[in-house]
């Protein structure tokens, strides 16, 4: 590729939702020629269905709020595999964050008082698990990732930040010193491929929802930098976590907001009863993501579930009155008459846990800085490689994420990345020019598709993938078939490394991009499997029937998935906070 | 089956656009359009679309179905089909780039022209600036645009000035500023948008209220814009 | 901001409230006139000439056709500026589009000329 043209920058975002946006914000703020690559157009991206809001100890509701209950609560939530050096920084730099995106125009719900209008959310305390149900989430009615999103962008705009709007990063390019110099993307408009040189990239591609046939994720999350980094080598953790929602409208998949339960809805079977008192006596339907949904899957194999097959439940809102469901949960109002057919001021929704949140990712510092192992185990820091959001595991979710952290996670990251990328930029960064050969290597992949007339469709190879997942990986997880489902993966990878390219036009060729995401969708799907059959033991969202405790001796640890031995390692958690003790391992219940 | 007639073009091949027929099997389902362009796109994968969240959120996938304009994901194939017959083509009065995608420059470039963002000078407190929940309601109706482009590609003030008309997506944006007792820019926002072309083109023609996947009112907010021109002018 | 050197105001806005203002004057003509008619369903041509005879009459109908005049420049101005654009037949729209303002001008110029000559009379 002699001919392909370079674009220079002093950092490339990939990705353009709440942590790329935010993190490229800080950079532009500070002049520094930053650029965005987005394969939607900003506003587009997956962060605008976030619904609940942003949990944060901005002490609005409650005057005496402290970011140390949130953070007793998150460690809690992650059951104890979260970093707790992490999860502080994200508690204690959260309101300033979120202050910020206020300052910024955010159009968050108020109080009375005029401040910030929070609700509860699950898996909130007050001093520390002692104090009763907190109410943390701050909100802006049920579109609080649309308005945070929006307000991003808008930033971004008066900040003048370069945004390379529909562009897909194909892989990235490494230097001869294993550094990260940049990415090969294409123009999805044009189909021009060119190298996008930058001293700091950073993956902030979010999730990959799209590996589960059922999920609340957009089509666009197939886990594209979680892809590209496994394609360089790079590791990737905790990848058996994945976040079931509680709430996902059966048979849609659309999300119903944690909010709605926060609010004073529940959870019903079909005999009306209220199960959630049942496994969880203290939170009830506020208890952990992930107790909620395992409890709702266990009514569903009781027999109590919903419906002519009795594959769902019911979340009854009714009992709040058609006024307060309009003004706080507008949204929820139109998607349940759109997708279920069913109004919530009169009759109940029909949910069903739902693929929702990759916990896992690409492993980061505090930083942003992206992690890997060298030769002997040791921890490293890959130069020029960033992440943030979803796509970064860096990790303040651990097993299980709490409602109303992911906002958090992506603006307090991105944020963090950003601020260190430029003091990185200050200080003068110097890495070795990609050679010829460095780029060829990135562009193997996407040459490899250009050529590929025969094997088979993208959309059926992705149909099947998906059905694999969902069917052995599941809210519930067993080793036999966890083993079966790896091996069907493996079967299914040659097939699409194969998948057929049939449209080969320049101009908005979608079916090429679709085909480059589902090599991104079998490295994600791959990971997630072999880390979930290896952990055997059952922690937060990684429930094993045949290892059904957790076992904090064997398993205190993250997954380090190797992809280049296909291999799992373990990596010490983070219990190190800096501003206090660190919270012990305890028997978690709600 | 149902018989779905589709806006082909392709630059590359096509010398000029043309309508596909396509038949899709409803197995007596009222889905979503988008679930139907989704299946003929796994037949036919050169057949070009946007789309991203399906929930009706994110905006990617307005199109002009049977003759409206609307968000392909949120609209049931019971409300558009007509005779057994769907008609699905891009949004109109914008260049189309391919297929159903179509070339949003001229949109995205009036609404950068609003200057959509908080203007604020005076110095942030330590906390959040406060607002009253009366003055938070003003903003209702406003937020939620999803800069789809439904309103504006179905208003013709815009298909005559995309250039010069700001268009109901991008003044509805720019009354949501306006509105936002939080903002300081009142002054000079106003001052951008007295001119014959930017807000004085809308006509009242209310085509964008009727298509609005949001159920938002562009037209009450040019209003609003007009009646604060008016006052801040007397 | 969109510059405009062709607009009749200042504004987007004064155009706007000239339109509505002189739309609001010729209602009021033509509710009047029909009033007369009304009340005098033949009128003799005493009863016509006396009524256009009075100071007040005559500043009324000037009102009016200069709000004719202002209405239909704005209006045409805008449908011109809508259909005759370069966008949309490309650069010979220009020298079309000044041709057909200047032949409004003239128009309008000419009917305003007209009435202030049977009001006035200029012989």
């Amino acid at each position: 590729m002699a001919n392909m043209r370079t674009m220079s920058f002093d950092a490339v975002i990939v990705g353009g939702g709440g942590s790329g946006m935010r993190a490229a914000l800080q950079l532009a703020q500070s002049g520094y020629k930053t650029a965005v690559i987005t394969k939607v157009f900003p506003t587009r991206s997956h962060t605008v269905s976030a619904q609940g809001g942003i949990t944060c100890a901005i002490a609005s509701d409650d005057p005496n709020d402290q970011w140390q209950w949130h953070m007793y609560d998150t460690i809690k939530g992650s059951d104890y595999i979260g970093d707790q050096e992490a999860i502080e920084y994200m508690c204690k730099t959260g309101p300033e964050a979120v202050f910020e995106l206020e300052h910024m125009g955010l159009p968050f719900s108020r109080n009375d008082n005029g401040r910030i209008y929070q609700r509860p959310f699950g898996g909130q305390s007050k001093d520390f698990g002692e104090g009763g149900q907190a109410a943390r989430t701050c909100a802006a009615a049920d579109r609080t990732g649309h308005a945070l999103l929006h307000t991003l962008y808008q930033g971004n705009l008066k900040n003048e930040t370069v945004f390379l709007n529909e562009w897909f990063a194909v892989d990235l390019v490494k230097n001869a010193d294993n550094a990260v110099v940049g990415v090969i993307a294409i123009n999805i408009e044009t189909g021009e491929t060119v190298y996008v040189k930058s001293k700091a990239t950073v993956f902030a591609t979010g999730g990959a929802g799209r590996i589960y046939a059922s999920t609340t994720n957009a089509h666009i999350c197939t886990g594209d930098g979680i892809g590209m980094s496994m394609r360089a080598g790079f590791p990737v953790q905790d990848m058996e976590m994945w976040q079931f929602h509680p709430t996902g409208i059966h048979g849609a998949g659309t999300l119903v907001t944690e909010g709605c339960r926060g609010e004073g809805g529940y959870l019903v079977n079909k005999d009306g009863e209220r199960f959630m008192e049942r496994y969880a006596p203290n939170a009830k339907d506020l208890a952990g993501r992930d107790v909620v949904a395992r409890s709702m899957v266990q009514e569903i194999l009781a027999g109590r579930g919903c419906g002519e097959n009795g594959d769902h439940v019911f979340l009854k809102l009714d009992h709040l009155g058609e006024e307060t469901l309009n003004a706080k949960l507008p949204g929820i109002l139109e998607l349940s008459r759109t997708f279920a057919h069913a109004d919530p001021v009169v009759e109940p929704i029909p949910v069903v846990p739902t693929c929702h949140y990759m916990m896992g990712g690409i492993p980061t510092n505090v930083d942003g800085q992206a992690l890997t192992l060298d030769d002997a185990g040791n921890e490293q820091v890959v130069e020029g490689f960033y992440a943030c959001g979803e796509a970064a595991c860096v990790s303040v979710h651990g097993a299980n994420r709490l409602g109303g952290n992911s906002l958090l996670d992506l603006v307090v990251f991105g944020r963090a990345s950003g601020l260190f990328i430029e003091k990185q930029l200050r200080e003068g960064v110097d890495l070795k020019d990609a050679t010829e050969d460095d780029i060829n290597r990135a562009m193997q992949v996407l040459n490899r598709i250009n050529q590929s007339q025969e094997g088979e469709k993208a959309s059926v190879l992705r149909a099947e993938l998906q059905t694999i997942m969902q069917n052995h990986f599941g809210v519930f997880r067993r080793g036999d078939f966890m083993k079966e489902g790896i091996e069907k993966l493996k079967a299914l990878r040659p097939r699409i490394e194969n998948v057929q390219l049939s449209d080969t036009s320049n101009a908005f060729n979608t079916a090429r991009i679709e085909a480059l995401e589902l090599q991104n969708l079998l490295e994600v799907a791959e990971a997630t499997a072999v880390a979930a059959e290896w952990r055997t033991e059952s922690r937060g969202a990684h429930a094993r029937e045949d290892f059904q405790e957790r076992d904090d001796e064997n398993w205190l640890c993250h997954s380090i998935y190797l992809p280049e031995s296909q291999t799992v390692a373990k990596r010490d958690v983070n219990f190190t906070p800096k501003t206090r003790e660190a919270f012990e391992p305890k028997v978690r219940t709600y | 089956m149902l018989e779905v007639s589709i806006y082909r073009y392709n630059p590359e091949v096509d010398s000029e656009p043309y309508m596909q027929v396509f038949s899709y099997d409803t197995q007596g389902k009222d889905v979503m359009v988008l679930d139907v362009l989704e299946k003929l796109k796994a037949e036919d994968p050169t057949l070009v679309f946007r789309r991203s969240c399906r929930e009706g959120v994110c905006g990617s996938d307005g199109v002009n179905i049977s003759g409206k304009n609307g968000l392909a994901c949120i609209t049931p194939l019971s409300e558009v089909v007509k005779n057994n017959k769907l008609v699905i083509r891009p949004l109109p009065g914008l260049p189309v780039i391919r297929d159903l995608v179509i070339d949003m420059t001229q949109f995205y470039a009036q609404y950068e022209k609003i200057q959509p963002y908080l203007i604020n000078n005076t110095p942030a407190p330590a906390i959040e600036r406060l607002q009253s929940p009366e003055d938070r309601a003003k903003l209702d109706g406003l937020y939620e645009c999803i800069l789809c482009a439904c309103c504006s590609t179905a208003c013709p003030s815009f298909w005559w000035n995309p250039d010069k008309f700001i268009g109901p997506s991008g003044l509805l944006q720019a009354y949501r500023f306006l509105a936002d007792s939080r903002d300081r820019g009142t002054e000079d926002r106003l001052a951008n948008l007295d001119d014959p072309f930017s807000v004085f083109r809308c006509h009242g023609i209310m085509n964008c209220v009727q298509v609005c996947p949001k159920g938002l009112n562009p037209t009450k907010a040019i209003g609003h814009i007009r009646s604060m021109l008016l006052s801040s002018a007397t | 901001m969109v510059k405009s050197v062709t607009s009749l105001g200042r504004s987007g806005l004064s155009d706007w409230l000239l339109q509505r203002v002189s739309a609001l004057i010729m209602s009021a003509y033509l509710l009047f006139m029909v009033g007369f008619f009304v009340l005098n369903p033949s009128p003799s041509y005493e009863q016509w000439s006396g009524l256009h005879s009075s100071l007040a009459m005559r500043i009324f109908s000037l009102l009016t056709i200069l709000s004719i005049a202002a209405h239909a420049w704005i209006g045409i101005w805008c449908v011109l500026t809508d259909y005759i654009t370069v966008r949309l037949i490309g650069p010979k729209a220009t020298p079309i589009r000044m041709f057909l303002q200047l032949a409004m001008i003239a128009v309008i110029l000419f009917y305003v000329v007209w009435t202030l000559d049977i009001l006035w009379g200029f012989n």
